[in-house]
C-alpha cells in the first residue's frame, strides 16, 4: 500500500478529458462528408487545444501559456479557417466519395494506430511537468490518425486540415513536455503555420480551378 | 557581432523586397548584385570561421559547418540569379508578345519570379545561419514554403500536383521534425532550466547528461523527419516531381542546396545525439538511410526518360553518399562529406543549368527527343556534359575527390561492407548517367534539316555553367588550403572520428 499511485487530481481529470475529445475530433474528421465540417472539427479540436493551455495554465501557474492559449485561438480558430474557407470558397462542398476506404474499415484503422501510438508512446517513458503523461501517449495517436486522415482522403481539403491536425497532435505533445518553451518560438512556430495555410489555401484553389473538383485522385500524371 | 552576418540575413530579402516594387530591369540587376554580394560575403566569412564560430543578434551565428552550407547555397544563389535572366530571354524569344495584356502579363511572371528566386534563397540562407534547433526548423519551413509555390509557379496541371505532393508530404515530414526537436528542447531543459531556448552551444556542452532514450527518440524522428526533404528513401517521392516540373532556376536551387540544407539540419542532430549517446547509434541511422536512398536511385536513374527526373534521382543517389559518409564516421569521411556538399551544389547546378538550355531548344525533357546536342548546342550541351561527369565522379572535378576521401575514410574504419556496397551502387548510377550522355551528345538525329533555328538561346544560360565548372575544377584540382582548413574544422564540430 505504500507505493501506491496518488488519485488523479481535477485538474488531471479535466485535461484527459479534453485530449480524449481532441481525438474523437479527429475520429470525426476521418469521417467528415462536407468540406466546412471538416473546417469546424479542426477549429474544435483547436479550440480544445486553447482551453487545454488556458487550464494548464491557471493550474500550474504558468502565465505565459494564456497568451499562447489566446494567440492560439485567435489563429487555429478563427484565422486559419476563415483563410481556407475564403481561398476555396465553397463551403457547403460534399467531399463525402473521397475516402479510400469504407467507413467501418476506416474506423478500424484509426482505432489501430491509435492502439499503436498510445503504447508506443507510454513505453518511451517521457514525463511531463505539467500534462499527465496519458496526454502524451493520446498526442501520439492523434498524429498517426492525422496520418491516416491524409492517406485515406483523397480530397485537397481533407488533406489540408490532416497536416493542420498533425500540427494540432505535435502542440499538444509540446504542451506536455515543452509547455515552458519560451513565448517567443511559441510564436513564430504559430506564425508558421498561418504562412503554410495560406500557401496550402493557394495551392487548394489552384488546384480546384484547373481540376474543377477537389478530389486528388487524377493526381496521376506524375510517376516513375 | 560579425556585420556579414547582418549583411546574409538582409540582403536577399532585401532583393525579394525590390524585385517585387521596382521595374523589372532593376531587379535583375538587384538580384544578380544580392548573388553574388551574398557569395562575397560567405567567402569572407569562411575566413573567420574557419578559426572560430561568430555570432550576431543573439540569434545569428556561423562556424565552419554552417559556413559550408551557406557557401553552396551562395555559390548557386550567384549563379542562378545571372542564369535567371537567359531562362527569361530565351522563354521570351520563343514567342512574341502579340498584345500589351501579355506583355504585362510576362512582366509580371518575370518580377515575381525574381522575387520568389531571393527569397527562397535568403530561407535556405537563413537556415545555416539561425544559431538553434527551433529557428533551424522555422527557416527549413520557410524555404517549404516558399519553394511550394515556386514549383507551382508555371501554373500546369503537373506543376499544380507536383507542388501539392511536394507541400504535403514535405509538411508532414517537417511535423515530425518538430516533435523530434520538442523532445531535444524536453531533453535540454532537465539540465539547462525551462528557459532554454533550444540554442546549439549549450545542448551540445551538455549533452553527455542529457536523457538517452529521449535523445535517441527525437534523433531518430528528426532524421525521418528532415529526410524527407533530404530526399531520403523512403520519403523521397516528392522529389522527382518537383525538381522536374520547377521552373529550371529554382530545380537548379532545389536540387543543389535545399537538399544540403535539409542535410544540414540532419547534421546538427547528429551532433548532439554523436555527443550524448555516442557515434555508434546516430551514424547506423544515417549509414542505414543512406544504402537504401543510394540503391533506389542508382537503379532509377538507369531507366529515366524524362532529363530532368533523372537529374533529380541524381541528386537522391549524392544524399545517399552524404549520409553514407557520415555513417562511416572517420576525419577524412566528414571532409570528403563536407567537400562533397560543395562539389555536387556546382556540378547538379551545372547539370540543370544544361538541362535547363537543351529543354527549351528542344521543347521536350524527353531524353528520347534530344539528340546530336553537342553540335546544336555546343556550349550548353558540352557544359552539360562535362557536369554529367563530374557528377558520375570522373577526375578531375570536385565530386571525384570528394567520393575518394569517404570511400579512404570508410575503409580506414573497416566499413568494408559499406565500401562494397557505396562503390557497386555508384557504379550503377555511373552507367545510367554514362549511358544518358552519350545518347545525348553522340547519337544524331534521323533528319538533320529539321533543326534549322537551333542555337544557344542566350549566352546568360551557359556564362553561369562555365562559373560553375571553375569551382568544380579547383575543388578538384587543388582546393584553396583555407577550405581545406574549413572543412577540417566543420568536420571536427561534427565530432569525426581520426
Amino acid at each position: 500500500m505504500s507505493s501506491a499511485t496518488p488519485p488523479p487530481s481535477v485538474f488531471d481529470g479535466i485535461a484527459g478529458v479534453i485530449v480524449v475529445l481532441v481525438l474523437l475530433a479527429e475520429f470525426g474528421m476521418l469521417h467528415a462528408t462536407l468540406l466546412f465540417l471538416q473546417l469546424r472539427l479542426y477549429a474544435a479540436q483547436s479550440f480544445l487545444l486553447s482551453v487545454l493551455a488556458g487550464v494548464a495554465a491557471y493550474a500550474k501557474h504558468v502565465p505565459e501559456l494564456y497568451a499562447l492559449a489566446v494567440l492560439s485561438c485567435a489563429l487555429k480558430v478563427f484565422a486559419v479557417p476563415a483563410t481556407i474557407r475564403r481561398l476555396v470558397g465553397q463551403p457547403s462542398q460534399e467531399i463525402a466519395g473521397s475516402g479510400v476506404l469504407g467507413v467501418g474499415t476506416r474506423t478500424l484503422l484509426g482505432l489501430a494506430v491509435t492502439a499503436v501510438g498510445f503504447f508506443a508512446a507510454k513505453a518511451w517513458h517521457i514525463h511531463g511537468t505539467f500534462l499527465p503523461s496519458t496526454a502524451l501517449s493520446l498526442s501520439v495517436s492523434v498524429l498517426l490518425v492525422s496520418f491516416v486522415l491524409m492517406i485515406v482522403r483523397r480530397d485537397v481539403v481533407s488533406q489540408a486540415v490532416g497536416l493542420f491536425s498533425l500540427e494540432n497532435a505535435v502542440s499538444l505533445a509540446s504542451l506536455v513536455v515543452a509547455a515552458a518553451m519560451p513565448l517567443l518560438l511559441e510564436v513564430a512556430f504559430l506564425f508558421d503555420l498561418l504562412v503554410a495555410v495560406v500557401v496550402f489555401g493557394v495551392l487548394i484553389r489552384t488546384h480546384q480551378l484547373r481540376r474543377r473538383s477537389f478530389l486528388t485522385t487524377d493526381l496521376t500524371e506524375l510517376r516513375g | 557581432m560579425s556585420i556579414l552576418l547582418v549583411v546574409l540575413f538582409v540582403g536577399p530579402i532585401a532583393a525579394a523586397l525590390l524585385c517585387a516594387l521596382t521595374p523589372l530591369p532593376l531587379g535583375r540587376a538587384v538580384s544578380v548584385i544580392s548573388g553574388f554580394g551574398s557569395l562575397g560575403t560567405t567567402l569572407a566569412l569562411a575566413t573567420t570561421t574557419r578559426r572560430h564560430a561568430v555570432h550576431a543578434l543573439h540569434y545569428l551565428q556561423a562556424d565552419a559547418l554552417s559556413t559550408v552550407f551557406l557557401l553552396a547555397t551562395a555559390l548557386l544563389y550567384a549563379l542562378v540569379s545571372l542564369y535567371t535572366i537567359g531562362y527569361l530571354r530565351g522563354a521570351r524569344l520563343d514567342t512574341t508578345p502579340n498584345s500589351e495584356t501579355v506583355a504585362r502579363h510576362e512582366h509580371r511572371y518575370d518580377r515575381r519570379l525574381y522575387a520568389g528566386i531571393n527569397l527562397f534563397a535568403w530561407a535556405m540562407l537563413m537556415a545555416p545561419l539561425v544559431n538553434g534547433f527551433a529557428l533551424l526548423w522555422i527557416a527549413v519551413e520557410i524555404t517549404t514554403v516558399v519553394s511550394a509555390l515556386l514549383v507551382a509557379f508555371d501554373g500546369t496541371n503537373r506543376a499544380t500536383e507536383a507542388a501539392w505532393k511536394y507541400v504535403l508530404i514535405a509538411s508532414a515530414g517537417l511535423g515530425i521534425a518538430l516533435l523530434g526537436t520538442i523532445l531535444f528542447y524536453y531533453a535540454g531543459a532537465g539540465v539547462l532550466g525551462a528557459s532554454y531556448d533550444l540554442a546549439f552551444d549549450p545542448l551540445l556542452a551538455h549533452a553527455a547528461s542529457l536523457p538517452a532514450n529521449v535523445v535517441r527518440l527525437g534523433f531518430t524522428l528528426a532524421v525521418l523527419g528532415f529526410g524527407t526533404k533530404v530526399g531520403f528513401f523512403p520519403v523521397h517521392t516528392w522529389l522527382p516531381d518537383a525538381h522536374s516540373e520547377a521552373p529550371t532556376p529554382v530545380s537548379t536551387l532545389l536540387s543543389g542546396s535545399l537538399l544540403a540544407v535539409s542535410f544540414y539540419a540532419v547534421l546538427r542532430y547528429f551532433q548532439v545525439a554523436v555527443a550524448t549517446l555516442g557515434p555508434a547509434f546516430p551514424r547506423a541511422v544515417l549509414l542505414a538511410f543512406g544504402i537504401a536512398s543510394l540503391a533506389l536511385a542508382a537503379f532509377s536513374v538507369v531507366d529515366q526518360r524524362d532529363l530532368k527526373r533523372f537529374l533529380a534521382y541524381s541528386s537522391v543517389e549524392h544524399m545517399g553518399i552524404l549520409a553514407i559518409g557520415m555513417g562511416f564516421g572517420t576525419r577524412l569521411a566528414t571532409v570528403g562529406v563536407l567537400l562533397h556538399v560543395l562539389a555536387h551544389a556546382a556540378a547538379k547546378g551545372n547539370a540543370f543549368m544544361g538541362a535547363g538550355a537543351l529543354v527549351r531548344t528542344f521543347g521536350t525533357k524527353s531524353i528520347g527527343t534530344m539528340r546530336d546536342t553537342i553540335r546544336i548546342l555546343p556550349w550548353s550541351a558540352s557544359l552539360f556534359l562535362l557536369a554529367l561527369l563530374a557528377l558520375t565522379a570522373a577526375p578531375p572535378f570536385g565530386i571525384f575527390r570528394s567520393e575518394f576521401y569517404i570511400i579512404s575514410g570508410g575503409l580506414s574504419a573497416g566499413h568494408f561492407v559499406g565500401v562494397v556496397a557505396l562503390v557497386a551502387l555508384v557504379t550503377v548510377a555511373f552507367g545510367g548517367l554514362a549511358w544518358t550522355a552519350t545518347r545525348l551528345a553522340f547519337e544524331t538525329r534521323n533528319d538533320p534539316s529539321d533543326h534549322h533555328g537551333f542555337g544557344e538561346p542566350s549566352r546568360w544560360l551557359y556564362l553561369p555553367p562555365i562559373l560553375g565548372m571553375a569551382a568544380l575544377l579547383v575543388l578538384g584540382v587543388h582546393p584553396p588550403a583555407s577550405l581545406l582548413d574549413l572543412l577540417v574544422k566543420g568536420a571536427a564540430e561534427l565530432g569525426g572520428g581520426v
